[in-house]
């Protein structure tokens, strides 16, 4: 299945950050459509396309946008959150799009706001994306100066350094200026979400598809990629060891063999094909056997992953998944925002196991008691980290167990020093100010 | 303008005012060059909110420095894709270069030198940035170039 460009279209001609250009293509006619439209009808063709969620959880966006309550029914303002926080490891997608095609996205906001009479956008914008945030900015400006508003404010938001504002409710609370900390659930934003009022929340690919759903309508759109459950096409961001890495736009359904090795080029400098993060560091692991899966949710779920943020992360034959292990628990040791016990201990006895079992300083129980501390993390915190940090080192352990025993029975580590992400530094450990329990033996 | 006008424009941008704390925080932050004591008590005076309030959110933030920090900021991503490809050599001809390690300032208080977590390059890796303007892809032998640049700078 080839590449198709909907989301990024026509940015590879001409220079669509200008507001000339992006119209030259097209550009805000969606949205003068939709303000045509019944604000409950935007919603339906947002139902019938089969949108879903490109920010990770795949949540169909219609349904999302018909839980907003109706104004008569819950006298408060409505509020259009956009996720731009990215910090999906191995994801650099919205980035692309708000880089490239920083219109279609405000159209797109434009249009969602429509869809629930709402008269405020915030765009939250991670803190690291400054070149972005200009060009975002200036697009904006733009299209304020041309009256494409018609009423509405887009408030362009910046982060300051924190994967866990990603999560919609630690973004709420940071966007309301508290710390990032996540909320309990229900009430969910819908209900009750910016300042307590009923906030629809979507990633930036999300709502840059917006504009494309209403111009073909949903029915059109939801023929392409993979129906009925993976509709349209998806960002991928490749990167890791293979020849060009980068965002490449395709249908949903395309096989991620042909995304690595056809479209990016295969494993550079002879080596092979190891293992693939399929959807961002969060997701469990497949083998290099698995390639052969289709790029689409169904697919993906039968094997036991998930296309996540995706981030699709190619691992060649030097890697060690102990190491690996231990560099992915890591960044959620140092992400955790601290709220719940599970997440909080439980990514820190992850990372001392893992340096243990490099180190060749562990027994074969520790290895269970890892299993075990990633059983107690699953399914018991307040929100998805804790999962996104147990599930794929559960998948290390389970599908490259020989790898982990190796290490035990022969003292350290297999690659003696070689392997590709030996003695990497973690940013986890250049703070001294995180007192490290120790494990109990 | 002055920094409690700058944020009180910002904060009249929000329904409410203590939304502007993040920005108002990096203003403070670019004037003050890290969030000092008096950084702090300028930002809550200008939103109503106590010292210890802002400190705190303050805390919770990477991009937020609690500490004074160098002129020049070159932060590493080390995360795995960029691990991958060769983020811990970049890193190291980055320490040797600068007479560093990870986390430290330089000793004439010029550039600080830290690892960071996914920049969200990963296609392009390593990623570096300096002073938050993105280079990508970064190699271990391009280290000696950027440093001198920014000694130049
Ligand atoms: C730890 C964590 C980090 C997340 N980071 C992001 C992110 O950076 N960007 C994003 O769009 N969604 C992120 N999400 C998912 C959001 O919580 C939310 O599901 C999403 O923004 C909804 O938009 P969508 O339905 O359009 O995908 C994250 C979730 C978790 C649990
Ligand atoms: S799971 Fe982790 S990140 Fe989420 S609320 Fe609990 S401690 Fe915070
Ligand atoms: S892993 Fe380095 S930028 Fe994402």
């Amino acid at each position: 299945m080839p590449e198709l460009a909907l989301v990024l279209e026509g940015a590879d001609d001409r220079d669509l950050t200008k507001l000339g250009e992006y119209r030259g293509v097209g550009g805000y006619r969606a949205l003068d459509k939709a303000r045509g439209m019944e604000p409950e009808a935007v919603v339906e063709e947002l139902l019938t396309s089969n949108l879903r969620g490109r920010g990770g959880a795949f949540f169909p966006m219609g349904r999302k946008a018909s839980f907003i309550p109706k104004p008569e029914d819950v006298p408060k303002p409505r509020y259009v959150v956009v996720n731009a926080d990215e910090s999906e490891p191995g994801t650099f997608k919205d980035r692309e799009i708000m880089f490239r095609v920083p219109h279609r996205l405000i159209e797109g906001c434009l249009i969602t706001a429509h869809s629930i009479r709402s008269q405020n956008v915030f765009i939250y914008i991670r803190g690291e994306y400054l070149a972005e945030f200009e060009v975002v900015r200036a697009a904006l400006d733009e299209a304020r100066d041309e009256g494409l508003f018609a009423g509405v404010t887009v408030v362009l938001h910046r982060g300051a350094g924190a994967y866990i504002c990603g999560e919609e409710s630690a973004l709420l609370e940071s966007l309301e200026g508290k710390r990032g900390q996540p909320r309990s659930r229900p009430p969910y934003p819908a209900v009750s979400g910016l300042y307590a009022a009923p906030t629809l929340i979507n990633n930036v690919e999300t709502v840059s598809t917006v504009p494309k759903v209403i111009e073909l309508g949903g029915a059109e759109y939801a023929k392409i990629g993979a129906p009925p459950n993976s509709t349209g096409t998806r960002l991928f961001s490749l990167s890791g060891n293979v020849a060009r890495g980068g965002n490449y736009e395709l249908e949903l359904g395309t096989s991620l063999n042909d995304l690595i090795f056809e479209i990016g080029g295969g494993i550079p400098e002879g080596r092979k094909l190891k293992a693939v993060i399929p959807g961002g560091s969060s997701v469990p692991v497949l083998t290099a056997d698995e390639v052969d899966t289709p790029l689409e949710h169904d697919a993906m779920t039968e094997r036991g992953s998930m296309l996540g943020s995706g981030a699709v992360i190619v691992i060649d034959d030097r890697c060690c998944m102990v190491q690996l292990g231990l560099r992915v628990a890591q960044f959620y040791m140092h992400e955790s925002c601290g709220k719940c016990t599970p997440c909080r201990e439980g990514t820190r006895w992850m990372v001392q196991l893992l340096h243990k079992i490099e180190d060749g300083r562990a027994e074969h129980e520790e290895l269970d008691l890892l299993l075990s501390v990633c059983d107690r993390i699953l399914g018991k915190c307040l929100c998805p980290l804790g999962d996104a940090a147990a599930m794929p080192i559960a998948s290390y352990v389970s599908k490259f167990r020989d790898e982990f025993r190796v290490h035990i029975d022969g003292g350290g580590c297999p690659f003696g020093g070689e392997a590709s992400l030996e003695g990497v530094m973690a940013p986890v450990d250049q703070h001294t100010h995180h007192p490290v329990a120790e494990v109990p033996a | 303008m002055t920094l409690a006008e700058q944020i009180r424009e910002i904060a009249a941008g929000y329904p409410q005012s203590r939304s502007a704390v993040l920005p108002a925080l990096r203003l403070a932050q670019e004037q003050h060059g890290w969030l000092s004591p008096d950084a702090l008590r300028e930002v809550a005076d200008a939103l109503d909110l106590t010292p210890a309030y802002c400190q705190s959110v303050a805390s919770f933030y990477d991009m937020f420095h609690m500490k004074p920090v160098g002129r020049h900021l070159v932060e590493v991503c080390t995360n795995i894709s960029c691990a991958l490809v060769g983020a811990q050599q970049v890193l190291e001809a980055f320490e040797s270069e600068l007479g560093v390690k990870t986390g430290e300032t330089t000793a004439d208080g010029e550039v600080t030198l830290r690892a960071l977590e996914c920049a969200g390059g990963c296609g392009w890796g390593t990623v570096v940035a300096i002073d938050h303007r993105y280079r990508e892809p970064v190699r271990a032998e391009d280290v000696p170039t950027i440093v001198s640049e920014l000694h130049d700078a």
